[in-house]
């Protein structure tokens, strides 16, 4: 595979990566390479400079404190996956991700900018209602998960700004996360991915939160699933009752391919959430 | 006993293959080297109304660019087709394109730059003028009337209809039959996917006047033939055709590719080096793909279940072109393999090659045979099902008993040896499958989908008595070539015509030549893939190699012992008849007296010497010969898979799986056990995953492997691996091949304990790969429409 020609810059810090892009408009920043490279391999994408920070240490950390994870931009899915401080979805979602050279290099920050439909981690996120950190020439901004997931490989980061951190309440007290995925028996990627997380307090559930990806243009919160089962006692047949109300939360635009319909996926969503909110609710206990 | 032959011995190769120090294609470095790209159709078919190259000429680097015309107008050949039944049409094939494209991935044009980085910017300056045509891609649409027509030299798309059997006597067998199976089936195309992908290049050399081409090539002698008889013109003697280190071939590397006739020619033309190596993308459009069959098939039986005929009615997708092999592999290596292991009176079968737009089908792991057993043992599942029989009871009733060998079949095969309740009663040991029923009968009563798939498949491998193969329609018979050369000290070369890709031939034949002859292994070196250091060799693929490749080596090895006894004779003053040659120690010793002997080393020293030998005796202790088997081997197997099928999703789960084989003798059950679960695990993948897939218009979906699904280590339980023995008469060392069966058998197997698990919802059948939708689609329509 030979992409075009392209110039190499390499940041040292993230001061740095910002001053490189606003030096060369036409740059794309490297994290771990394994969505751009893939693109320019096939000559989707030809950026004629390309800004490596997968060495900038300021994106690189991964701590907990006060019941709330923050996880730099830079962290490999590996070390994600292999993390006890993230909601269980998080690094369930992680380890689910390609094979372990994917895992070695790619990164969270790498993958929610990308914002393939297909990608894993957007949909736990959303569903753990992350907040994504920005740095530009202009300053920081926090963005809401829900918010930066736009459309189909669109985000709300604007041109020159740089995912920072990802941080999000760790799975606390009567509380459990779950990630359930059913994989395009190719790429792996999701066809449908199911994310929850459930408190559930005597034997009720009072806190539900779920979103579901891979079939729909970007990660898509599931309120209508979350609404008919907090205050439900935590069983079997509620949370499969509760999964199909998933539908109401899908909208017009599911997609499909050769791999799976749209009408399949539709379908499925319905089952991955059910299993998503099976293994959070055991989670929970 | 030997020291080596039947013992588990790792590979002599894998230390260089796992610290990266093979030698591929790839890794070559010629001063002066130049890479070509080539610029391919994106059309599936097309009218090339022009080429425009300027642009792509004057990009800094690039050295030069050519179109199809060029190489036509300076005297290349088309590529030729080796197999030729009568009456079959043959369309031109050309290197590249010249005046339309047939599929999308045709070459049109060939870019020779200073690195590949500029060659593969340049064909995007490279501006063709398409029109583009209406496009057929399905086997069977393709011969109906109306058609998109694919080549003009054959009308209806239809280049040769091929038959076997008495088809009114079968006809007449099945209207007198108490029970039909009736089936339409498709076997979904498939992509190879060698881990290497394929690459030629190529150094002509002025003064000399000689070509050297290195091609990741399953035979390389055969590509010298065709490149000197056919392609180029380049005589023989002044070309030098080398396979290195081949990284995987499963069949896709033994035809004659459009890069091996266009980068010799180009590095002629330039005068310098040239080299190419696939993209993986341009692997999945241009390596050919395999299987792709439309067949109607019927299975008459009594009504205890004693099969009565079979007929078979087959379109089998040729592709744009005939490739080297492919019209042999739907036809003579398809409907002669149908009387399975059973003895079905009367077969008929037909199969109509078609043209389409699609990349050329040829032979890939198993060839013909895995689309037959999968016809065979999907109707034996049905039939045994409407018969409320056990699948295993209903095989067995209709086995060819030990004492029937040999076995002449309906169609055309003598089969050498079996014993095929034996490889079941192992399997269905091994597999415990009576508690394998009853854990099915307790999951079914707890509501689950769980199946127990059953096979016996049959190979016609080890290819093969060049006379059978020829008559069959084959332009070159099958024979091979092995010699063994013991130098002064008494280490030794031994030469082989097959060519190791994976299977490691330079171990297991050395094995061989080291028991025979009594020696240390690693006093031997085993040589392929060059045709200037080998005599003519035909090389490997239909699992020929230890059958007819090592064949050759037992008798280069007899004639060597035969001199080494005679010199011995001389030295210790006996008779050659006392002498005994003892193959564990290397040493040849006067009977009754051990003390009187001579060293296997000793004499390869007094042979170069040739100061003591017999009056009139040749001084060099080197042989070669030429092994032309009398007869096929017919390797057998039980499989036996257990699977479970998800209610909600449809998704599949392989529990266990048992494989047995008689693969007659084992010269390193260590190699065979790598190729069964190999073998197995490609199988499976044709069953649940692979598809090589065009859209209607003719597009490749299946472009890359973010759309074709391998297997993977993930989908599998241990394969558990077993074996009878049953030699085969055909050869010397009474082994059969060993390569394709686990491929052969895993795609039914599996697709029949699906099958299995569908069968309380009244599935009869679906088409592979067996995807989640698909069967979550047939839980749903049996549930009513339901979820
Ligand atoms: C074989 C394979 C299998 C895969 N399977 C899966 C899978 O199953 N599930 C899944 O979710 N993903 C999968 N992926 C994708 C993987 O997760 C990638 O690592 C990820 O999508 C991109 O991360 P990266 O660090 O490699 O980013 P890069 O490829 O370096 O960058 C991707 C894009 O993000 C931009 N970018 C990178 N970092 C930042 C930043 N800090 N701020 C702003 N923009 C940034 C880049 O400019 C680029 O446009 C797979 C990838 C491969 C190669």
């Amino acid at each position: 595979m030979y992409p075009p020609k392209f110039d190499y810059l390499r940041a040292d810090s993230a001061a740095n990566a910002l001053e490189l892009l606003a030096a060369n408009p036409d740059a794309k920043v490297m994290a771990g390479g394994h969505s751009l490279i893939p693109a320019m391999n096939l000559r989707l994408a030809d950026p004629g400079t390309i800004i490596d920070i997968g060495r900038v240490a300021d994106f690189k950390f991964l701590s907990a404190n006060d019941g709330y994870v923050g996880i730099g931009s830079g962290t490999t899915h590996a070390e994600v996956a292999a993390s006890s401080d993230v909601p269980s979805a998080l690094s369930e979602a992680a380890g689910l991700i390609g094979d372990p050279q994917v895992r070695n290099r790619g990164t969270v920050g790498g993958n929610i900018a990308h914002a393939d439909p297909a990608s894993d981690l957007p949909t736990v996120l959303v569903a753990l209602d992350a907040t994504i950190s920005t740095v530009s020439g202009s300053g920081t901004r926090m963005i809401k998960a829900g918010d930066f997931f736009v459309d189909l490989f669109e985000t709300a980061l604007n041109d020159g700004e740089l995912v920072a951190e990802i941080s999000m309440n760790q799975d606390g007290a009567n509380t459990g996360s779950a990630y359930a995925k059913l994989s395009n028996p190719a790429s792996r990627y999701a066809m449908v991915g199911a994310a929850a997380r459930v408190t559930v307090e005597g034997g009720v559930f009072t806190a539900v939160s779920v979103a579901v990806g891979g079939l729909t243009p970007k990660a898509q919160a599931a309120p209508s699933v979350g609404a008919a089962l907090v205050g439900q006692a935590a069983t079997a047949d509620n949370i499969a009752a509760a999964a199909a109300a998933v539908q109401n939360d899908l909208g017009d635009d599911v997609m499909g391919d050769i791999h799976a319909s749209a009408d399949y996926r539709r379908q499925m969503a319905t089952v991955f959430v059910k299993r998503a909110l099976t293994k959070a609710t055991e989670r929970a206990g | 006993m030997g020291n080596y032959v039947g013992k588990s011995m790792k590979r002599v190769e894998d230390p260089r293959f796992i610290q990266g120090q093979g030698r591929y294609v790839a890794n070559l470095k010629i001063y002066g080297m130049t890479h070509a790209a080539i610029k391919r159709s994106p059309y599936p078919h097309a009218k090339i109304n022009s080429i425009d190259t300027a642009a792509a000429e004057a990009l800094d680097g690039v050295i030069a660019v050519f179109t199809g015309k060029d190489l036509a107008d300076s005297g290349v050949n088309p590529i030729p087709c080796g197999f030729t039944p009568p009456d079959i049409k043959l369309p031109p094939h050309h290197a590249l394109a010249i005046d339309r494209v047939r599929h999308v991935g045709d070459g049109v044009a060939v870019v020779i730059a200073e690195s590949a980085y500029i060659a593969y910017d340049a064909l995007d300056l490279i501006e063709v003028d398409y029109e583009p045509l209406p496009a057929v891609v399905d086997a069977k649409a393709a011969a109906q009337p109306g058609a998109p027509q694919v080549h003009d030299e054959v009308p209806n798309n239809v280049s040769f209809t091929w038959a076997i059997g008495d088809e009114a006597a079968v006809n007449a067998a099945l209207a007198a039959c108490d029970h039909v199976v009736e089936l339409d089936l498709i076997n979904q195309r498939l992509i190879p996917n060698a881990m290497e992908p394929r690459a030629a290049a190529a150094q002509w050399d002025s003064a000399m006047e000689q070509m050297t081409v290195w091609t990741s090539s399953q035979n390389p002698h055969t590509i010298r033939l065709l490149l000197s008889a056919f392609t180029l013109g380049i005589p023989e003697h002044k070309l030098r055709v080398i396979s290195p280190d081949v990284g995987g071939g499963f069949g896709s590397k033994i035809f004659h590719y459009a890069e091996e006739v266009i980068v010799p020619w180009a590095a002629r033309k330039i005068g310098r080096p040239v080299k190419w190596v696939a993209t993986r993308s341009e692997s999945h459009m241009t390596d050919a793909h395999g299987r792709d069959h439309v067949t109607h098939c019927k299975l008459g039986m009594s009504q205890d279940g004693i099969f009565q005929a079979l007929h078979i009615e087959n379109y089998a997708n040729m592709g744009a072109y005939l490739s080297l092999f492919a019209p042999m592999i739907p036809t003579a290596l398809y409907h002669t393999l149908m009387a399975g292991l059973y003895k079905t009176p009367v077969i008929y079968g037909v199969t109509y090659g078609t043209m389409t737009n699609t990349t050329p089908v040829d032979a890939y792991r198993g060839a013909g045979r895995p689309e037959a057993s999968y016809v065979l043992e999907r109707l034996i599942d049905i039939a045994s099902r409407d018969l409320n029989m056990d699948p295993i009871e209903m095989r067995r009733k209709n086995f060819i008993q030990p004492d029937e060998f040999p076995y002449q079949t309906p169609v055309a095969l003598i089969y050498d040896s079996g014993n095929y309740d034996a490889v079941f009663d192992t399997a269905v040991e091994m597999a415990d499958y009576s508690a394998m029923r009853a854990e099915q009968a307790a999951a079914r009563a707890a509501g689950k989908l769980v199946g127990v798939g059953v096979s016996g498949c049959i190979e016609a491998s080890g290819a093969g008595p060049s006379a059978a193969v020829v008559s069959l329609g084959a332009a070159i018979g099958l024979y091979e070539s092995g010699a063994i050369r013991v130098h002064p000290t008494g280490k030794v070369t031994v030469l082989t015509g097959a060519h190791s890709h994976g299977q490691g031939h330079e171990t297991s034949l050395a094995q061989i030549v080291g028991d025979e002859l009594g020696i240390p292994i690693s006093d031997i070196e085993v040589i392929h893939g060059d045709t200037e250091r080998l005599p003519y060799g035909v090389g490997t693929y239909a699992s020929r190699s230890m059958a007819v490749g090592g064949g050759a080596l037992v008798m280069s090895a007899q004639k060597i012992r035969d001199k080494i006894t005679r010199i011995a004779a001389h030295q210790l003053e006996a008779a050659v008849e006392d002498m005994v040659y003892d193959r564990t120690t290397g040493t040849v010793h006067v009977k009754g007296a051990p003390d009187k002997a001579k060293a296997f080393g000793e004499i390869a020293f007094a042979v170069t010497l040739a100061n003591n030998l017999p009056a009139g005796m040749e001084p060099a202790l080197e042989e070669t010969s030429y092994f032309d088997p009398p007869n096929f081997t017919f390797p057998n197997s039980a499989h036996i898979a257990k699977v479970e099928v998800d209610k909600d999703s449809g998704e599949v789960t392989l529990l266990d799986y048992v494989a047995v084989d008689d693969v007659g003798n084992i010269i390193n059950p260590l190699l065979v056990e790598g190729q069964i679960v190999g073998g197995v695990a490609q199988g499976v993948g044709q069953a649940l995953w692979e598809h090589g897939a065009y859209d209607a218009e003719g597009q490749l979906l299946s472009g890359t492997f973010m759309d074709y699904a391998m297997p993977r280590a993930d989908g599998f339980p241990q394969i558990r691996v077993g074996r009878t023995v049953t030699p085969s008469p055909s050869n010397p060392l009474g082994v059969k091949g060993a390569g394709e069966m686990g491929t052969i058998a895993g795609t039914v197997t599996v697709v029949n304990a699906v099958m299995d698990a569908l069968a309380p919802l009244g599935v009869r059948h679906l088409d592979m790969p067996l995807t989640a939708e698909k069967i979550k689609a047939a839980i749903a329509a049996a549930n009513g429409g339901s979820n």
